[in-house]
């Protein structure tokens, strides 16, 4: 068995490895597919116990125009969760990772930084303390979202005016330890809040804080599709002249980019996806951090591939994760906290990895 | 004023009221010419360069520019690891629409480039692991595919060898003459201007300055003011070709030097 693994199987590995090595455009397509497959099968795993087939049948069932199965064997809790619970969850999630991926990498780019991600910059707890604040005033979910957008920006302008006013340039070190310091004097506002707020609100909110896609409806859904879908056209389009603002300002300048524009629309876009993210699912911490690192492991680092190719991992990761907790693992771990010990290890062994050759 | 031509008249910048980096600075370059800016550290050459290439406001005086300008920086660190490719293809950034992407004429005509300089083969090498003048010549194709007509070079030859700085200087010289580009750059070392520029600009601080052809301006008596180190011009044959260089007179205080 063992031999004819390594006789069989670890050859393919190492020619499909050959293959996209020398075709690095083939991996957007390949995790493109792995995608779809991951999402369909999302709808068959979950904590509701039921027959692996189930959910095929109730879908089919629903959508052709004739009865897919004769005499239906399913009671209505099957049908609400195959229809109402699973579906927006999954896209929830789905699109939290698609997000999470492109504007970890969209920053990283923008401020030729390997260390920023949405959540060490302070956007993330901005759009956090305007949810929990949301949440407070008890707030529907369109509140929620446009109190934590006006966080997140908030946040990332606060951040952006301390590493000015301390480092002078909004790049490198000034700019981490500025939203080190404005994440950390929003998690005080949070704790603020949650000290005063008590009542059967409390464990609700720190449960979302803490990154979750339990209690994902389709007002959630939609909200955070059209976000990143807007939001992800709009990066995608941008991809290119990421790769000249990577170069610094003077450089981006001289080859004719219009710096403050670009970076303007990057920051409204990025925290706007983000908050809409932490709105809806909490703070998902690490994976736009880490996620941008593995898709330049395998695509290198024009922008052209890597944000497609972050979208695509983003996606895979938190989908991934959100499995993990809705099936493995008892009680439903938050995501946030899952990522949190995978992204920890991670970017210690980039750490490693990167001692001596740098972070590309 | 034709295509390429550049001249500031009246240039004055200053970071604090009443101190003057440079003031009153006037200068004009014809296509197809080599200006190059002398000075001391710290004398603001590259605020200069900043102003001329329209990235800094200067505080008095106005800079005329007819072309596309490009810029060639000091040797300098990228933050993530392209391709030599990829870095000249970032030279097209003016003709593609801001939504848009390069398309394959784009990365043919940035494969050119490099062909040009002498670097096809390493296309698909990682900038970070070229040598110093590798990434030079790089830069050079970036501009070449950006089509510039003035191309504006901050210390182009520091931390370069010998070999390296002589053939970043053939370059300069090759683009001003066969491309019949208007090249800028700033130099710590005369001798080089005095090699290929047409005219120099000396600062020598404040509104203290020389500049105009570079027989006339890189003389020993400026030379000395600038620096306050002698440098002597010398003439000899080479090859049978008739040499004219400047050369630094260091002179320790004592020669330890075993005999």
């Amino acid at each position: 068995m063992i031999e004819a693994y390594f006789k069989n199987i670890v050859p393919l590995f190492h020619r499909t490895q050959r293959f996209l090595d020398q075709r690095s455009w083939a991996w957007p397509w390949l995790l493109a597919l792995v995608v779809v497959v991951a999402v369909m099968g999302s709808m068959f795993v979950g904590a509701y116990p039921m027959p692996l087939r189930r959910p095929l049948d109730i879908l089919l069932d629903i959508i052709l125009p004739f009865s897919w199965v004769d005499s239906p064997a399913w009671d209505l809790r099957e049908i609400t969760v195959v229809t109402l619970i699973r579906p927006p969850r999954i896209m929830v999630a789905v699109f939290a990772g698609i997000t999470l991926g492109m504007s970890g990498t969209a920053l990283q780019g923008m401020y030729r930084n390997p260390l920023v991600g949405p959540d060490l910059i302070g956007v993330s707890s901005g759009a956090a303390f305007g949810g929990a604040l949301a949440y407070k005033l008890a707030l529907p979910t369109l509140g929620i979202v446009t109190l934590a957008s006006i966080g997140g920006v908030g946040a990332m302008l606060c951040t952006l005016f301390l590493a000015r006013i301390v480092g002078g340039k909004s790049d490198g070190l000034p700019l981490i330890l500025a939203g080190f310091f404005v994440g950390a004097f929003f998690m005080a506002c949070v704790g603020l809040i949650l000290h005063i707020g008590g009542g059967y609100a409390g464990p609700n909110l720190v449960y979302w804080l803490l990154g979750t896609f339990r209690g994902a409806d389709p007002t959630k859904a939609w909200t955070i599709i059209l976000t990143t879908t807007a939001g992800g056209i709009l990066l995608m389009a941008l991809r290119w002249r990421l790769n000249l603002l990577s170069l610094g300002d003077l450089d981006a300048k001289s080859l004719g980019l219009d710096v403050g524009t670009l970076r303007w629309i990057l920051i409204l876009v990025v925290s706007i996806m983000v908050a809409v993210q932490v709105a809806v699912s909490g703070v998902v911490g690490w994976v736009g951090l880490i996620i941008p690192h593995c898709a330049r492991m395998l695509v290198g680092p024009d922008h052209r591939r890597l944000m497609p190719v972050s979208a695509l991992l983003g996606c895979l990761l938190v989908l991934g994760l959100d499995n993990l907790t809705r099936t493995v693992i008892w009680s439903e771990i938050p995501v946030g906290v899952l990522s949190g010990f995978l992204g920890t290890p991670f970017i210690c062994f980039l750490f490693w990895k990167c001692r001596s050759r740098g972070w590309s | 004023m034709k295509t390429g031509d550049f001249s500031f008249s009246g240039l004055g910048h200053s970071y604090l009221p009443d101190k003057w980096i440079f003031r009153n600075y006037q200068s004009q370059v014809s296509r197809g010419q080599i200006l190059a800016l002398l000075g001391p550290n710290g004398c603001g050459k590259t605020t200069l360069l900043k102003i001329l290439l329209g990235a800094l406001a200067q505080t008095e005086g106005s800079v005329s520019v007819n072309g596309h300008v490009a810029f060639v920086p000091q040797l300098f660190q990228v933050a993530f690891d392209y391709s030599a490719l990829d870095m000249v293809l970032m030279g097209r950034a003016k003709k593609v629409g801001l939504f848009s992407q390069p398309t394959s004429a784009d990365e043919e005509m940035a494969l050119k480039a490099l062909e040009r300089v002498g670097l096809a083969s390493l296309a698909n090498r990682p900038f970070h692991e070229m040598s110093g003048g590798q990434r030079q010549l790089v830069i050079f194709a970036r501009a070449l595919v950006a089509e510039a007509d003035i191309l504006i070079l901050d210390e182009p030859t520091s931390a370069l060898d010998l070999k390296n700085q002589n053939a970043i200087l053939e370059w300069i010289d090759r683009l001003a003459r066969r491309e019949n580009l208007t090249v800028i750059f700033s130099t710590h070392h005369p001798h080089h201007a005095y090699a290929v520029a047409d005219q120099a600009l000396l600062m020598l601080g404040g509104s203290d300055y020389a500049a105009g052809q570079v027989d006339e301006v890189l003389i020993e008596s400026n030379l000395f003011r600038l620096y306050n180190l002698p440098l002597k011009k010398v003439s000899f044959e080479f090859e049978e070709q008739a040499i004219e260089t400047l050369v630094p007179v260091f002179r320790p205080k004592e020669d330890h030097r075993m005999a």
